[in-house]
C-alpha cells in the first residue's frame, strides 16, 4: 500500500516546528505504525536527509515510551491500542496521515516527535510508592486480600505511563495517570497507612507541574492504551477530600 | 565447590570466592562473616549504578535505604520503561503454598538441571534460598498478584518444573515487579538519596590504580560527554538478545555498556549461550522490527502440534484430531508442553526443517486452547491470558478464541555475560555485574519466570551484602577526581569514537548493518550450530566489522538528540561481540542448554553433553580479534550431573 504522511517537524524546544510532508511507497498492512516510520526514516537515509525522531522501545505496548497522535487521535484510531501495536491494516491505501507529538503544558517538545514527560515520574516522587525499605516485609500472605480487590487494583495499576491521556484531554490535565496510581496503592491494605499524605502529595505535585484540572471530559479513558477507567479520579477526588479534611 | 586449585586447566583469574561449608549454609557463612560499613560511613560513598530495570532499580533503591549515596542512569526517558517491563509469564519462589512439595532443593536443582549443569552449585542455591523474600518484598510494595477467592496468592506451573511455584500478575508480572522497584526507587529519589539521570547512555568505564572508578556517559538530549566518579559501579545493563536484530529485546536494549567493560578488563563468560524462546509470533517480513513474545504460561493451557500429512492445507480447525501431531505430548510424555524452552524451540525447529511448519512462511508451528476452552470455559482462559489473546490478535488479525495461535522460536534473552564471582564482582575490582547482564546463575539454558527472580535477587538481597564487603575494604580513601588523567583518557577516547562514526560519510545505515549481523548469527549461532557454520561466520562477521567503519553513514551532529547515532556505536559493538559468540560456540565442542551443535547429538536427537571436558565456564579477556581464553572448572558436589530428561 502506498501512505502519505504529514509529520511534524521540530528542531528543538524553541524553535518553530512546521507539517513536512512524505510518502512511503512500500507499505504493508502487517507493518506495525512504526515500522512504517522506520521504513521511512531508512528512506531519508538514502536521500541524505535527517530521520524523524520519536521514542519507542519495547514495540508491545508495555514500555510507554511511544505515543503520538495519528490522525489527532492519541495512539491512533484503534482502541486500546499504543501506538507501537497499531497495524497498517487500520487504514486504507492511498491513505494521508498527520502524525504530531503529544502536546500539553507540561509535556515539552525535545526534537520532531519526541516530548519530555519527566513530569509524571515527578508525580510518582511525591508519595506515589509505599514507603517500605527492603528486608522489612511481612510474609506475603500474612494479609488476604480478596480477589476483586486485586483485580480491581491491578486495572489501575496496568497504567504505561505514556502521555495519552494528557495529550487527549482539552485541559492538558494528568488526573487519569495520577488517579491510576492512587487507586492502585489505595484499594490495597498496603497502600492504606500512606494513603491520606499521598493523595495530597501526588496531586499538588500534579498542578505544580502546569497540568490542568479535569472537567469531566473522559477523552483520556477513550484513547487510553490500557482502558483505565476514569471511575479512578472519582475514587482520587473522594481520597483528596478525605485527606484534607482529616489532615 | 571451591575452585580446584589443582586443577592446571584452572584459570587463577578466576577465583568464584565461594564460601567453604554446606551447600545449604554458604551463604549464612558469608553474611555472618562479611565486613559491615557504619551507616555515617555509607554516606561518604558514592554508588554509581547503569541500568534501572529490575536489578538496578532494586539495587538504587536498597542501597540508598541503608544510606549510600547512589546515582543511577538509564537510557529511557524515565527508569519504569526498562525492559524488564515487558516480562510477561511470572515470578518463581520456593514458597510452597501450594503444599505441593516445593522446597529451596528443589528450586536450586530444578534451576540447575534446567541450565543443564553449567552453573554454579553455591550461586544458584543462594538464589532459591532468596526468592522468597522477593515476594514478600514486592507484596508490601503494592505488587497486585493474583490470588484465589479466598485472598491468598495464586500460584500457576512453567515450564521445567513439576510443581506450581511461579507467581503472577495477569500477563504483565514483569511490569508490575518493575514498577514495585521504580516506585521504592522514586521513594530514594524524593528522599535525596538516589540522584536519577535518565536519558544517558554509559559509552565508557573509567579505570584507576586497577579499580573501576567511574563512568563516561552520553547525554542522549545535548550530545554532551559526562563524567561521574564513584567508589563503586554497578552494571544493571541486561542481556544481548538484539545482536540477532531480530528478537523479543526491546529496541533499545544493548550491549554496549558492558562490551565496554569487557575492553576495559572485565572476562565475558559464555557468550554463546542464548535463549531461544519456543514461543513468539512468527516473522512476517523484511521490515520487521522486532518480535513479540507469547508467554510460556500460554503452554500450561495450550497445546502444540502440526498436521500429520505437510501436504495438509485445511485451516487448523477442520483438521481432526487423529490427523494431529501433538509432538511434544508424544515426544516427552512425562512434561509434554511443559518441556523447558531449549527443548521445545528444537522440537518446533526439527518439525519445521522436515516440512511439517504451517502458515504462509512454513516456519510455524500450532498453539491450540481449544481443549482448555472446553474444558475450562471461555471466560477462565481469558482471565488467564486475555491481554496476551489481545496482543496476538492486533499484531496478527487472528482471534486465538477461535484459531490456533502460530509460533515460532525467537531469540529472547541470553544466559552469557560478564564473569562475576559469588559477590558479583567482575574480573575489574570495584566493578559488579546484576541481573541478565551478569552470566551467573543460568547455566547454559534459564527456566522460565527465573529472570525476575534473579534480576531482584541480586538488587534487593545479594549486593546489599557484597558491595559492604567491596566498601570496607576501600576505606576512607577518596574517590578518584574527575580531572584526573584517567577520565582526560577515557572521555578522550569515547569522543573519538563517536566522530569516526559521524566523519564516515559511507552509504549503508546502521540499520542495515545490524539486519545482516542478525542473519549471519541467527543462521549459524542460533538454534542450531555446526563447526563449519560457526567457521564461516566468524570470518563474515570479522568482513562485516570492516565495512562497517568503511561505509556506515550517520546524518547529523554529535551534540544533540541523534537516535542514528546512539544505534550506530552499538552495532559496532554488537558486531564484534557476535564475533565472540562465534568463536565460543566453537570452542564449546558439546551440546548442553540452548547450546546445540548438531555434532553432538545423543541418537534420540537430544542435546549430548560433554561433562569430562567441558564441564566449565569459559571467560574470554578481550585481545581485539586474538581474545584470549580462561577457564573456570565447575565441580557438582550436590548434585549428579545427568542427561538431562524430560521425557
Amino acid at each position: 500500500m502506498i501512505i502519505h504522511l504529514r509529520i511534524w517537524r521540530q528542531e528543538d524546544r524553541t524553535s518553530k516546528g512546521r507539517l513536512v510532508d512524505y510518502t512511503v511507497n512500500e507499505a504493508s498492512e502487517h507493518m506495525s505504525f512504526l515500522e512504517l516510520l522506520d521504513v521511512l526514516n531508512e528512506q531519508l537515509l538514502q536521500s541524505g536527509d535527517e530521520p524523524v525522531e520519536f521514542d519507542s522501545d519495547c514495540r508491545e505496548g508495555i514500555c510507554g515510551s511511544c505515543g503520538l497522535m495519528v490522525a489527532g487521535i492519541a495512539h491512533g484510531p484503534q482502541k486500546r491500542t499504543a501506538v507501537c501495536q497499531l497495524h497498517m491494516r487500520s487504514f486504507n491505501d492511498g491513505d494521508t496521515i498527520t502524525v504530531e507529538p503529544f502536546r500539553a503544558k507540561a509535556f515539552p517538545i525535545i526534537r520532531d516527535l519526541v516530548v519530555d514527560r519527566s513530569a509524571f515520574d515527578r508525580i510518582i516522587e511525591a508519595h506515589g510508592y509505599v514507603s517500605v525499605t527492603t528486608g522489612s516485609a511481612p510474609d506475603a500472605n500474612a494479609i488476604p486480600i480478596p480477589k476483586e480487590t486485586v483485580d480491581d487494583a491491578m486495572d489501575y495499576a496496568a497504567c504505561i505511563g505514556c502521555g495519552a491521556c494528557v495529550a487527549a484531554c482539552p485541559n492538558g490535565s494528568a488526573s487519569l495517570f495520577t488517579a491510576a496510581k492512587i487507586s492502585h496503592l489505595g484499594l490495597l491494605p498496603q497502600g492504606q497507612v500512606e494513603a491520606s499524605q499521598r493523595v495530597i502529595s501526588m496531586v499538588d505535585q500534579m498542578d505544580a507541574e502546569g497540568f490542568g484540572d479535569c472537567s469531566n471530559y473522559a477523552e483520556c479513558e477513550a484513547v487510553c492504551p490500557k482502558g483505565i477507567s476514569i471511575q479512578g479520579i472519582a475514587r482520587m477526588r473522594r481520597a483528596y477530600m478525605k485527606g484534607v479534611l482529616s489532615a | 565447590m571451591a575452585s580446584r586449585a589443582s586443577d592446571p586447566s584452572q584459570s587463577p583469574r578466576l577465583d568464584s570466592k565461594v564460601p567453604s561449608g554446606r551447600l545449604q549454609e554458604k551463604w549464612d557463612i558469608y553474611k555472618n562473616a562479611v565486613s559491615l560499613v557504619s551507616p555515617a560511613n555509607k554516606r561518604s560513598h558514592h554508588i554509581l549504578i547503569v541500568g534501572s530495570g529490575l536489578a538496578g532499580a532494586s539495587a538504587a533503591a536498597t542501597l540508598a535505604g541503608l544510606g549510600y549515596n547512589v546515582t543511577c542512569f538509564c537510557i529511557q526517558d524515565s527508569p519504569r520503561r526498562a525492559h524488564s517491563i515487558a516480562a510477561q509469564g511470572g515470578i518463581n519462589a520456593a514458597k510452597n503454598y501450594p503444599n505441593d512439595g516445593d522446597t529451596v532443593w528443589r528450586l536450586f536443582y530444578d534451576t540447575i538441571k534446567g541450565g543443564d549443569y553449567r552453573s554454579r552449585e553455591a550461586n544458584v542455591y543462594r538464589l532459591a534460598q532468596v526468592s522468597n523474600n522477593i515476594i514478600d518484598q514486592a507484596v508490601a510494595q503494592g505488587v497486585p498478584f493474583a490470588r484465589e477467592y479466598g485472598g491468598v496468592l495464586s500460584n500457576r506451573s512453567f515450564g521445567g518444573a513439576q510443581v506450581s511455584r511461579t507467581f503472577y500478575a495477569r500477563g504483565q508480572t514483569g511490569q508490575q515487579l518493575l514498577l514495585g522497584a521504580y516506585q521504592a526507587l522514586s521513594h530514594q529519589i524524593a528522599a535525596g538519596r538516589v540522584k536519577m539521570l535518565p536519558r544517558r547512555e554509559m559509552v565508557d568505564l573509567v579505570v584507576a590504580n586497577g579499580r573501576a572508578c567511574g563512568v563516561i556517559t552520553r547525554n542522549l538530549l545535548t550530545g554532551e560527554l559526562e563524567r561521574y566518579a564513584g567508589d563503586a559501579v554497578l552494571l544493571c545493563t541486561g542481556g544481548y538478545g538484539n545482536a540477532y536484530y531480530l528478537s523479543t529485546n526491546a529496541k533499545n536494549s544493548n550491549v554496549t555498556a558492558a562490551w565496554r567493560c569487557h575492553k576495559r578488563g572485565a572476562f565475558f563468560a559464555n557468550p554463546c549461550y542464548t535463549q531461544i524462546h519456543p514461543t513468539c509470533i512468527p516473522v512476517s517480513g523484511d521490515y520487521q522490527s522486532k518480535l513479540t513474545l507469547m508467554s510460556e504460561s500460554l503452554r500450561n493451557d495450550g497445546r502444540v502440534w502440526v498436521p500429520k500429512d505437510p501436504e495438509d492445507k485445511r485451516a487448523p480447525e477442520l483438521i481432526p484430531e487423529d490427523a494431529r501431531d501433538y509432538y511434544l505430548e508424544r515426544r516427552y510424555p512425562s512434561f509434554g508442553n511443559l518441556v523447558p524452552r531449549d527443548v521445545a524451540s528444537r522440537a518446533s525447529k526439527k518439525e519445521c526443517d522436515e516440512g511439517r511448519g504451517v502458515g504462509e512462511t512454513r516456519l510455524a508451528v500450532y498453539l491450540d486452547f481449544r481443549h482448555s476452552i472446553e474444558r475450562l470455559g471461555e471466560q477462565t482462559i481469558r482471565e488467564r491470558y486475555g491481554n496476551l489473546f489481545e496482543m496476538y490478535q492486533r499484531i496478527t488479525g487472528d482471534d486465538p478464541y477461535h484459531t490456533p495461535m502460530r509460533i515460532y522460536p525467537a531469540v529472547h534473552y541470553t544466559m552469557g555475560g560478564l564473569w562475576v564471582d559469588y559477590e558479583l564482582q567482575s574480573t575489574i575490582p570495584g566493578l559488579f555485574v546484576l541481573g541478565e547482564a551478569n552470566f551467573s546463575d543460568h547455566g547454559a539454558n534459564r527456566l522460565g519466570a527465573s529472570a525476575l527472580m534473579q534480576g531482584l535477587a541480586d538488587g534487593y538481597f545479594v549486593i546489599p551484602y557484597t558491595l559492604g564487603a567491596y566498601v570496607a575494604g576501600l576505606g576512607s580513601s577518596d574517590p578518584i577526581p574527575l580531572d584526573d588523567d584517567s577520565f582526560d583518557a577515557t572521555e578522550q577516547e569515547a569522543s573519538d569514537r563517536i566522530d569516526r562514526i559521524l566523519k564516515n560519510k559511507g552509504d549503508k545505515s546502521p540499520t542495515e548493518f545490524h539486519r545482516e549481523l542478525g542473519h549471519l548469527l541467527w543462521d549459524h549461532v542460533g538454534m542450531s550450530r555446526t563447526s563449519s557454520g560457526l567457521q564461516s561466520s566468524l570470518e563474515a562477521i570479522h568482513r562485516l566489522e570492516d565495512e562497517f567503519w568503511e561505509r556506515v553513514c550517520v546524518p547529523g551532529s554529535a551534540n544533540r538528540y541523534n537516535k542514528n547515532l546512539e544505534f550506530a556505536g552499538r552495532v559496532a559493538d554488537f558486531i564484534e561481540l557476535g564475533a565472540l559468540m562465534a568463536r565460543d560456540a566453537l570452542r564449546r565442542e558439546e551440546s548442553c542448554g540452548g547450546h546445540f551443535r548438531e555434532e553432538y547429538q545423543t541418537p534420540e536427537g537430544e542435546a549430548a553433553r560433554n561433562d569430562e571436558d567441558y564441564a566449565d565456564v569459559a571467560a574470554w579477556e578481550y585481545n581485539g580479534r586474538d581474545p584470549k581464553l580462561h577457564l573456570e572448572q565447575l565441580t557438582f558436589e550436590n548434585v549428579h550431573p545427568s542427561q538431562r530428561s524430560y521425557k
